[in-house]
């Protein structure tokens, strides 16, 4: 296959991934911006919970061009409506179409109707219209077009080396994305550090679970109060938990194998080494290093396993 | 409703109607569809054209450029018509033979004026109106192709004016669209009205693309046995990036943009997942212009630096090749059937309009003379742009060409307004005549060959003898009979 459309349809995956994430990552903000909370210090503007997204998806610098002061309202324009803002979700949905249009003989007509009809949803939002009918309805919508997209293309696709490019897309931004999402209550501060334990901690955690679809299956599988070490290890290691990073690096590694060949070990072998580390990894391990730390840590190698994956098919500098 | 109402006024008595004669009766080859049109339901016949409409959409074959930045919907569609353009057997006979004839001594001129230029030494065609001209390409001179065959496929505009002959207008030599629109009309025209198709004496087009392919594989690079086809493309914002797409799905070749491609030791590779893999026929659809940086447009972002060197080199072959725009040029058309005498020693089988050069003082005088009766066309302009059509001109517009005639008459030729044939389609008010033309599509290759048929474009608007797409124009489904 070319390597132009292996890469468009990857991005077309990664957008629509991205899209879904940041509406969840949304969601957890203005879930945890409804909680009691005083700021510790006047000023303190990172600490804010609207802060929260713009630093944990690195949109911040950008932010601060468009947008003198934090506001949720703000926030909001910028991270789902903004134009210019190349992830808000907006912007992904159109570079999701965009792709798909440019590769509509690789897909099926189902897929690019199905996001194409998304895309004309989108494009008739604006900032009174998402008040109307309400943020919260607003972002569930996004994660439907995402599930449908992701079901018309399970349900529909041949599954050829074009499919395995999709997935392959989709896994790797999701990985990225909960490792974002996770470290978000890293800088969600607390009123104040009797404050660990107590009330606030625990809406926080479950607001972030329930983001990330897990707070069901944090009650099925622990049957107990949340801790962040039982959050983390539900997060990152189960495997059977569909947006953990473990589970992730497994359908990465998976696919891996389909796509590589005799000239591609260097790429199986950092796909392999990151998905052991997820496979025997052990959560003592990480609350000890720092669930931070290993998170930071984390997005660095997933970085430079899809820049490898870009540089083998996506994007050949033969 | 379903006789066509010939007393509108801008139907003057010598417009050939193809579907009733000059007595009011239908002529023969229409009366199965004219019997089918009586009999069935209106109501019917509206719901399918929604349909055909709905489907057109849905399944995206549509045209012209998408804005980035416009929230109207600027994927337009080509408006269908559901009354097809009939045409009996012995006249199809007569245009298959004549376009195989026209486009066989097209080719011969071509490799001619690139090698020998015997016609010019000969004097039959003045050397320097070939030489001269802008789409003349220097660089193909003495440049060998793969059967000497330059025009792998051409677009032949034909039309049919009052005493119903048909006459050339135009051959489209260069990069000629359009052919997904006959393929996705006749499927189209099979799934709503399946009945029409029964009596089996429509003949099919739907082999075009295999065709093509097997026409594109014939004419690979010297001594490879399996040649690669890849179709070239500007882009999806190219206004025919649904055409390519199409044809490359339907013949099962990789659509590649420029960046796709690269150049090594004088060999055209694709970039793949797999690693580089060789191509040997580009079917492009890329202007000459734009196909390599190092050789032509230095800012062309569309093309593929090193193409040109591979080309020449004999390792890949481009269809059509580069500089066949001398060939369908407006100031060479006039000369077409003196090709055909000269390479054939044939009569010419299809007519030219007589056509005016206004580069010759003689000509020009009368153009000018009688402007108001004349169809004045840019010699380099196309769809449809840069045109004065005189009988329906204003004196403002007649004023404004006269002055930009008399500046550069070497620009110009006129003819005389053809009455375009009428054919029967569907417009708001019911059925109503409105004019048409057709384009066949010739493939040259090992052989010369074409499938019964072509592209009918129809002008909706009343009266109006413009057919293109981009200016109100519709297409048909067109039946030749067995």
């Amino acid at each position: 296959m070319l390597s132009r459309t292996a890469n468009e349809l990857f991005w077309m995956a990664r957008h629509i991934e991205r899209a879904e994430n940041t509406a969840r990552l949304l969601d957890v903000t203005y879930r945890t911006s409804l909680l009691p909370y005083q700021p510790q210090e006047p000023g303190l503007a990172w600490a804010e919970p609207w802060a929260v997204p713009l630093i944990s998806t690195g949109g911040a610098t950008t932010y601060y061009k468009t947008y003198p002061v934090l506001a949720a309202e703000n926030v909001l324009r910028f991270m789902i409506l903004d134009a210019g803002y190349p992830s808000s979700i907006y912007c992904c949905l159109r570079a999701a179409r965009e792709s798909a249009r440019s590769v509509r003989g690789a897909i099926t007509s189902e897929m690019y109707e199905d996001l194409n009809g998304a895309w004309i949803e989108m494009r008739n939002y604006d900032y009174q219209r998402l008040q109307g009918i309400g943020v919260s309805e607003f972002l569930d919508w996004v994660k439907m077009r995402s599930h449908l997209f992701r079901g018309v293309t399970f349900g529909t696709m041949l599954r050829d080396e074009a499919y395995h490019f999709i997935r392959l897309g989709t896994h790797i931004e999701r990985a990225d994305n909960t490792a974002r999402i996770l470290d978000t209550k890293y800088h969600i501060l607390l009123p104040s550090a009797a404050d660990v334990g107590g009330a606030v901690d625990y809406y926080q955690w479950s607001s972030l679970l329930q983001s990330l679809s897990g707070f069901e299956a944090y009650r099925k599988i622990y049957s107990d109060v949340i801790t962040p070490r039982r959050v983390a290890e539900l997060l990152v290691l189960r495997d059977d938990m569909p947006r953990s990073l473990h589970s992730c690096l497994k359908l990465i590694d998976d696919t891996l194998e389909i796509l590589c060949d005799d000239h591609s070990k260097e790429l199986r072998r950092q796909a392999g080494e990151l998905y052991a580390r997820l496979h025997f990894g052990r959560t003592e391990d990480i609350m000890r290093y720092g669930l931070h730390e290993y998170l930071m840590d984390f997005l660095q190698r997933i970085y430079v396993l899809a820049a490898e994956v870009s540089a083998r098919f996506l994007v050949p500098t033969y | 409703m379903l006789v066509p109402n010939l007393s509108s006024p801008r139907m003057s008595s010598h417009t050939y109607d193809e579907m009733t004669g000059q007595d009011g009766g239908i002529r023969a080859h229409y009366s199965a569809f004219a019997n089918w049109l009586d009999n069935t339901d209106a109501t019917r016949i509206a719901q399918k054209r929604e349909e055909a409409e709905r489907a057109f959409h849905r399944v995206g074959i549509t045209f012209a450029v998408y804005g980035e930045n416009s929230h109207s919907d600027t994927e337009r569609l080509i408006p269908f018509d559901i009354v097809p353009r009939i045409i009996p057997a012995d006249e199809w006979e007569v245009l298959e033979t004549g376009l195989k004839q026209r486009v066989h001594a097209l080719n011969l001129f071509l490799a001619d004026v690139y090698h020998e230029q015997r016609i010019l030494k000969a004097g039959a065609i003045p050397a320097e109106r070939v030489l001269g001209n802008t789409q003349y390409r220097r660089e193909m001179a003495g440049m060998d192709v793969p059967g000497g065959i330059y025009a792998h496929i051409a677009g032949v505009d034909i039309v049919r004016a009052g005493a119903g002959e048909y006459y050339v207008l135009e051959d489209n030599l260069r990069v000629p669209s359009g052919v997904s629109y006959m393929l996705e009309n006749r499927k189209m025209m099979m799934r709503l009205f399946p009945e029409l198709f029964a009596t089996r004496s429509i003949r099919p087009v739907q082999h075009y693309p295999d065709m093509l392919l097997e026409n594109l594989r014939g004419v690979g690079p010297k001594s490879v046995e399996n040649p690669t086809v890849a179709v070239l493309t500007p882009g999806a914002y190219n206004s025919a990036y649904f055409e390519h797409a199409f044809l490359a799905q339907q013949m099962g070749v990789e659509l590649v943009e420029g960046q796709d491609l690269f150049v090594q030791n004088d060999t055209v590779f694709m970039r793949t997942t797999r690693g580089p893999k060789r191509v040997h026929v580009i079917y492009r659809r890329v202007d000459d212009d734009f196909l390599d940086p190092l050789a032509f447009r230095k800012d062309s972002m569309l093309g593929v630096p090193g193409l040109f060197a591979a080309y020449r080199a004999g390792r890949v072959t481009l269809a059509n090749a580069i500089g066949t725009g001398v060939a369908d040029d407006k100031s060479i058309y006039p000369f077409v059937p003196d090709m055909i005498r000269y390479y054939l020693a044939e009569e010419p089988i299809l007519n030219n309009v007589p056509t005016f050069m206004l580069y010759k003082p003689k000509d020009c005088e009368y153009a000018l003379a009688n402007l108001a009766d004349l169809v004045v066309k840019e010699v380099h302009g196309a769809g449809g742009y840069g045109m004065l059509v005189g009988p329906a001109s204003t004196a403002e517009e007649r004023a404004s060409f006269r002055e930009r005639i008399l500046a550069a008459p070497e620009k110009y030729i006129a003819q005389p307004t053809l009455a375009l044939s009428t054919c029967p389609t569907f417009v708001g008010a019911g059925v109503a005549p409105r004019h048409i033309d057709l384009r066949p599509y010739v493939l040259s290759g090992t052989d010369i060959d074409l499938v019964p048929g072509g592209l009918t474009r129809v002008a909706l608007r009343e009266g109006s003898l413009v057919v293109n797409s981009s200016q109100g124009g519709g297409t048909k489904d067109t039946w030749v009979l067995a």
